[in-house]
């Protein structure tokens, strides 16, 4: 295990001769995560007006639904990003664990929080669009049900990582939890359509809608791009807030 | 290797019987928590008898956790844990003879208790032992991924509750396939579907879950 720990030093990255690996060092990282991420809420920000106006102004009156459809221009961006989240959480976590950088740990660490958000803003949402829709706040329905799962693992990660004091070990201990998380998810999913499809019929699905108006494909979009942007500015943020905290900062501003 | 394997595994099992206490107190919880269901949720036996497989796996899936959280800590208290990461042995392995023992300590009494306490449910013999047989499949793969929640959760405060949130919602699709196998056995249909899957998640657990907790014990001693 310890031979592993010091090949990602200065020498490390010189050996490697790849530009990209510099940025893993949190003295050059901290400056540039800085630099970056106003530029990333500003992107957020007028990305989610563009979205919200084409949401609310432009996009037609769904034929069946009425208005209670236009959550989605919220529901459907907040659940896609709550699982792509966990697969770049995920990825740095093996990133963490291969290659001992540790700033990948506190990326990780950083998006936990961001994807718990998401998910927990696509099941409320999905719970108010539920209400009008299908007369009923909840239902144990397919997709559903792993969202909900989903959240219990973003927040099993957060609860491991605030129980161990010692970062160094909170870090790896939450990336081979994370990455057991990963292995689990499929099976999880498949397990609980099987389970739905098993019990009763398929409830709703949303694969079977008509085809969209494009201006509605477009809100979503565009929402979905708001998030994303958001999701990474405020990475950035809390990963300058823990290298702050780890005293790693200091040393940045000192080579900055 | 074999015999490392052996010796842990004999090691751990007359640990737990010169304390058979703890192991006749998760027991003991088995059976009272089974037992409560009837009191509140009402005695009509049709009622019962739709809960019964959901009942018992929920049951046992508790059960398990009780006496996973003391998995590793003995050995992590007295330092024979670091005797175990320094052996020759691939630590898997030994992560593996120790899950054997846990199992074979909580997972197996449970189910002996099963088809006794389906009776309790007005379960015909049939369906309680097939539901028996789901048990048999899907126990060892609880206390596998329960031994990498043990292994993440170790020395850590607030260590057991914890390790019930990490495991708990990784158990799901054992206790989907599980309780599946129990419904359809009642209902007359064929249990073959569940008892697959429920095997694959073995094959996949058995497979992945002791490196999961070798890597995990050796971040718990760095």
């Amino acid at each position: 295990m310890s031979q592993a720990s010091s090949s990602l030093g200065p020498a490390g990255v010189q050996r490697g001769g790849s530009r990209w690996l510099a940025y893993a060092s949190p003295a050059r990282f901290y400056p540039l995560a800085g630099r970056m991420a106003p530029w990333f809420f500003a992107a957020a920000a007028l990305l989610a007006l563009a979205g919200l106006w084409v949401g609310f102004f432009v996009a037609p009156t769904d034929a069946q639904q009425g208005e209670v459809y236009r959550i989605i221009f919220i529901h459907v961006p907040a659940a896609w990003m709550s699982m792509f989240i966990y697969g770049v959480m995920a990825a740095y976590c093996a990133l963490a664990l291969v290659l001992r950088t540790r700033l990948s740990s506190m990326m990780a660490s950083a998006l936990a929080p961001t994807g718990a958000l998401f998910t927990a803003i696509a099941l409320v949402s999905g719970a108010l669009w539920g209400q009008p829709t299908w007369g009923t706040w909840w239902v144990w329905d397919a997709r559903l049900t792993s969202e909900l799962l989903l959240l219990f693992l973003y927040l099993g990660f957060i609860a491991l990582e605030s129980a161990i004091d010692e970062p160094r070990r909170a870090e790896r201990a939450c990336a081979v939890l994370a990455l057991v998380g990963t292995v689990n998810l499929p099976v999880i999913y498949f397990s609980v359509q099987w389970w739905n499809t098993l019990h009763q019929g398929a409830t709703v699905s949303l694969t079977a809608a008509p085809l969209m108006a494009r201006t509605m494909l477009a809100g979503m979009l565009l929402m979905t791009l708001a998030c994303w942007m958001y999701a990474i500015a405020v990475a950035l943020v809390r990963v300058r807030c823990i290298l702050r905290e780890r005293g790693l900062a200091g040393v940045a501003r000192a080579h900055a | 290797m074999r015999q490392a394997f052996l010796a842990i595994v004999l090691h751990d099992l007359a640990l737990a019987w010169r304390r058979r206490g703890s192991v006749a107190a998760s027991l003991l919880f088995f059976v009272i928590a089974c037992s409560l269901f009837p009191l509140a949720v009402g005695p009509e036996p049709q009622q019962l008898r739709a809960l019964a497989p959901g009942i018992l796996w929920v049951a046992a899936l508790l059960a398990s956790m009780l006496s996973l959280s003391r998995l590793f800590v003995q050995e992590h208290a007295d330092g024979s844990l670091e005797q175990l990461l320094l052996s020759p042995h691939p630590l898997a392995l030994i992560a593996l003879a120790k899950t054997c023992a846990h199992w074979l300590t909580s997972g197996l009494p449970l189910l002996l208790l099963t088809p006794l306490l389906a009776q309790q449910y007005s379960l015909p013999a049939a369906p309680a032992l097939l539901l028996s047989l789901s048990l048999l499949i899907g126990t060892p793969v609880l206390s596998l991924i329960g031994a990498v929640g043990a292994a993440l959760t170790l020395g850590v405060r607030g260590g057991a509750v914890l390790l019930c949130i990490l495991v708990l919602p990784l158990c799901t699709p054992v206790l989907i396939f599980g309780a599946g196998a129990g419904a359809a056995a009642d209902a007359g249909l064929s249990v073959v579907p569940q008892l697959s899957l429920l095997g694959a998640c073995l094959a996949l657990a058995l497979f992945l879950c002791p490196l999961a907790t070798a890597a995990s014990l050796r971040i718990s001693l760095e």
